[in-house]
């Protein structure tokens, strides 16, 4: 049995798809390069993958984190090229590396993610980030969320790190956000935005990069 | 004028299932334009989900796109959140692959193959910019032209739609490419009678209706009398179009990358029935039987597996135990792909121990559930409909399945058909509780048995053709009766809701005065009508009030021979004849053997002599 962790980006149409649909589509795509898979025991076996974190439906990323368990060996760069022809458009991978058997599950280890949420629109981001700063400023910010059918309360505050924004080609700004992202909760940019009523504004997120227990770089 | 992510990206924001509108799936084709002499829109006319399940478009697109100066893309109706957010934005509906509007093909193309779809059909020309009207077309807008079942009885949506493509359309689709590219390089947009010739030039081909070169007619009663050519090249009758051998199989399907309802590569086996259950249209409209060999399906098997990645290949036909090849290629798929853990999937069994066998060879590990439709529960009544199962043969599938393992079978009825009475429900409940107890016995424990039951719906060109719909009362009676008998712990019983059927009978015979009953409902706000969640039956019944239909007359007519009929002028290969002697045979509980076993000259043999020299002996499943 062999792990090997996938680094990988999502753009284009991928983007709108939930992590199930991912997991569907990453399966199929190692079918289609022969890639040797471990299956589950038991009544109903699945594939053995394990993503790190679920990427927010209308997200982008620069590294999503993948891994699979493989029931023959193969060498990480013998992965690369067998999958490369068959990624679908919107999927680049980035790094393959072989992890060992032991260490916890990547979601066990994740602590933060970071966001580069672009806003499209007329906005001033020296307001803006004032604003922004004001927000985090505060000692906490309690929000509403439905889990599990039941309207749930929460503090926003210590999910994110840090914010800021800046300003980004001729019209229009970026906002910086380093949160939470792992077992004990996870900052979603969204909050934030809606916390300074830009919820309707038009905007994307992509995520930049995930930090986890023994990232090296 | 293409649609950039920018556009899309604020509406798609807001809307569930996103994923829909986005295309640049796995083998999706994305052609150029350039060279290219016609352009074909696909349309399903339901979400991306459903639409992406649909075989007959998959193989459309993929020969049309392998033609080298034509290009298919594919449309499918937005939701209504989407429906909204496009029309508050001004975004036009695009294509998949190119983001083109729907307004800058040559021709769209629609699957009509639900009745509760066509208010999506106006959904998709209003949001491509095009008129709903035929009539109010020009050269400039795209031909618009249907096909599929309810192509069948083109008259209800034959307002709306510029030609109808009757039949098989792998010969034809490619025909009327050809005129419309014709057509438009001698000058068709630009000349005066443009939209005149090109609907006339469309007319001569066999197999296309243009239902604007006839007008109906009606009898001073309101009855529908017939129809009367106003042209010359309308022909009186048109006749379905077959392909005399099965084309190859689509290999390179277009991947979902979101989960839609079949997660799976599909194979067409055959093509046709010969069991001529009597409320079947499908077993009527798509003979003769055509297998395909076993070799082939085995081989395109291989190649769809290594061109899709998918994990379950579906073995699709409308009866797959009958194929002469059957075990082959289920041992073959099974043995060659047990290392990929490819599953099987084998739908539309037939009731008896050599379906369980093959079940038996495709399972894994863990049992999926098996199918089995005896649709009446009475001996009287299965011969009625000429469902040749006995219940012995039943009860003996039904062992046969539990002796190897199934703990769940499921069960498909049907209230409401021809001579039904109170003793056939009260024997159906008898007949469930029979299956049950054969798994009690066998596996010592209670068993499940699902049973659904569906509303028989008369569907033209079928011996049923002239028979009512069952009354609201009389079913809901039967419903409860049926429920009341069936309590016992593992069955389930679920039966069919009366609102959508009354609609489906309504539109399945109805005739030419449907369109504005059709046109105002949407007007209102009916959308996505085969969706139990947002069906509007109110919103039906007024618009169908207002177009002044006496909907009685549609579903609870009883008809005789010589009743004129709305879909009379299409000819399905079956005769008239050979139906209403169905029909008679029926009523005295008379059974038909299956076209395998005997011929009962049903006039498909007769109606494409031609077709058959090419096919070559022994091709078809006649004798």
């Amino acid at each position: 049995m062999q792990r090997l962790r996938i680094a990988y980006g999502v753009s284009g149409p991928l983007r709108y798809l939930s992590v199930l649909d991912m997991g569907l589509l990453w399966e199929r795509l190692f079918r289609r390069a022969r890639v040797p898979l471990a299956y589950t025991q038991g009544f109903n076996p699945r594939a053995r993958m394990q993503f790190a974190s679920a990427l927010p439906v209308g997200y982008s990323s620069d590294e999503e984190l993948l891994d699979i368990y493989l029931c023959e060996r193969m060498i990480d760069s013998a992965l690369l090229l067998a999958t490369t022809p068959e990624l679908p458009i919107g999927l680049q991978v980035k790094s393959v590396v072989e992890v060992s058997l032991r260490e916890p599950p990547t979601q066990a280890l994740l602590s933060e993610a970071h966001y580069r949420v672009s806003l499209h629109g007329p906005f001033d981001a020296h307001d803006l980030n004032a604003r922004l700063q004001q927000l985090l400023a505060r000692p906490e910010i309690m929000r509403q969320r439905i889990r599990k059918g039941k309207m749930v309360r929460y503090d926003l505050r210590p999910l994110i790190c840090s914010a800021w924004c800046e300003a980004f080609g001729p019209a229009g700004c970026q906002i910086h956000v380093i949160a939470r992202c792992g077992a004990s909760g996870s900052g979603r940019p969204e909050d934030l935005l809606d916390e300074l009523g830009l919820s309707t504004a038009h905007y994307t997120i992509h995520r930049t990069r995930l930090v986890w227990e023994g990232r090296e770089d | 004028m293409l649609i950039e992510d920018r556009a899309l990206e604020p509406l798609l924001a807001g809307v569930s299932k996103p994923g829909r509108y986005m295309g640049g799936e796995w083998n999706s084709v994305t052609k150029g334009w350039e060279g290219v002499e016609a352009s074909l829109a696909l349309v399903y006319p339901d979400v991306y989900e459903i639409g992406m399940s649909n075989l007959g478009l998959a193989i459309l697109y993929d020969l049309v796109n392998a033609q080298p100066r034509l290009v298919a893309e594919r449309v499918y109706t937005p939701w209504m959140d989407m429906e909204a957010a496009m029309r508050s934005a001004g975004l036009p509906l695009y294509s998949l692959e190119t983001r083109r509007p729907l307004a800058a093909f040559d021709v769209v193309g629609f699957s009509l193959q639900h009745e509760l779809t066509y208010t999506n059909v106006l959904t998709t020309l209003d949001l491509g910019g095009i008129p709903l009207l035929s009539d109010e077309r020009t050269t400039e807008s795209p031909l618009i032209i249907a096909g599929g079942s309810c192509a069948y009885n083109p008259e209800p949506m034959s307002a709306f739609m510029d030609a109808f493509v009757i039949g098989e359309g792998e010969e034809v689709l490619l025909e009327l490419l050809a005129v419309v590219a014709d057509w438009k390089g001698t000058g068709g947009r630009t000349s005066p009678s443009g939209r005149h010739d090109l609907l006339t030039g469309l007319a001569g081909i066999e197999g296309v209706y243009v239902p604007g070169l006839y007008r109906p007619e009606y009898g001073s009663d309101g009855r529908y009398v017939g129809l009367s050519s106003l042209v010359r090249q309308a022909p009186a009758r048109i006749l379905r179009r077959i392909v005399p051998t099965l084309g190859p199989v689509p290999t390179r399907p277009v991947v979902p990358s979101m989960r839609t309802v079949h997660n799976r590569a599909m194979v067409e086996i055959q093509r046709g029935c010969g069991h001529g259950c009597r409320f079947c249209q499908a077993g009527m409209v798509y003979r003769p039987i055509r297998e395909r060999p076993a070799a082939a399906v085995v081989s395109a098997i291989d190649e769809l597996l290594t061109n899709t990645g998918y994990d379950e290949v579906g073995l699709v036909s409308l009866s797959s135990s009958d194929h002469s090849g059957i075990a082959e290629i289920v041992q073959q798929t099974t043995e060659r792909h047990r290392a990929e853990r490819v599953s099987v999937s084998l739908p539309s069994l037939r009731i008896d121990a050599f379906s369980v066998q093959l079940a038996e060879m495709i399972q894994q590990t863990r049992k999926a559930g098996l199918t089995f439709a005896p649709e009446a529960g009475s001996q009287r009544l299965r011969d009625v409909i000429n469902k040749g199962v006995s219940e012995e043969d039943l009860l003996r599938t039904v062992r046969a399945a539990f002796e190897r393992g199934w703990n769940r079978l499921k069960l498909y009825f049907m209230l409401g058909l021809p001579t039904e009475t109170d003793a056939d429900v009260l024997e159906m409940a008898r007949l469930i509780h029979a299956v049950r107890a054969v798994g009690r016995e066998i596996r010592s424990r209670t068993v499940e048995v699902a049973v659904s039951v569906a509303t028989f719906v008369p569907k033209p060109h079928t011996p049923f053709q002239w028979s009512p719909l069952v009354e609201r009362e009389t079913l809901q009676m039967r419903q409860d009766l049926l429920r009341a008998h069936t309590r016992a712990r593992g069955i389930r019983v679920s039966c069919s809701e009366w609102d959508s059927t009354w609609l489906e009978a309504l539109l399945s015979r109805g005739d030419r005065r449907m369109g504005p009953a059709i046109q105002r409902a949407w007007e209102l706000g009916a959308r996505m009508d085969a969706w139990a969640e947002s069906f509007r039956p109110d919103i039906w019944k007024q618009a169908i009030a207002e177009a002044g239909i006496q909907a009685e007359r549609y579903t609870s007519g009883e008809l005789g021979f010589h009743s004129p009929l709305p879909w009379d002028h299409i000819h399905v290969g079956v005769s008239r004849e050979f139906l209403w002697e169905e029909y008679r045979r029926a009523l005295s509980q008379r059974v038909t053997p299956g076209c395998r076993d005997a011929c009962a000259n049903c006039g498909v043999l007769a109606a494409y002599a031609a077709q058959r020299r090419t096919a070559g002996d022994g091709a078809w499943g006649c004798p």
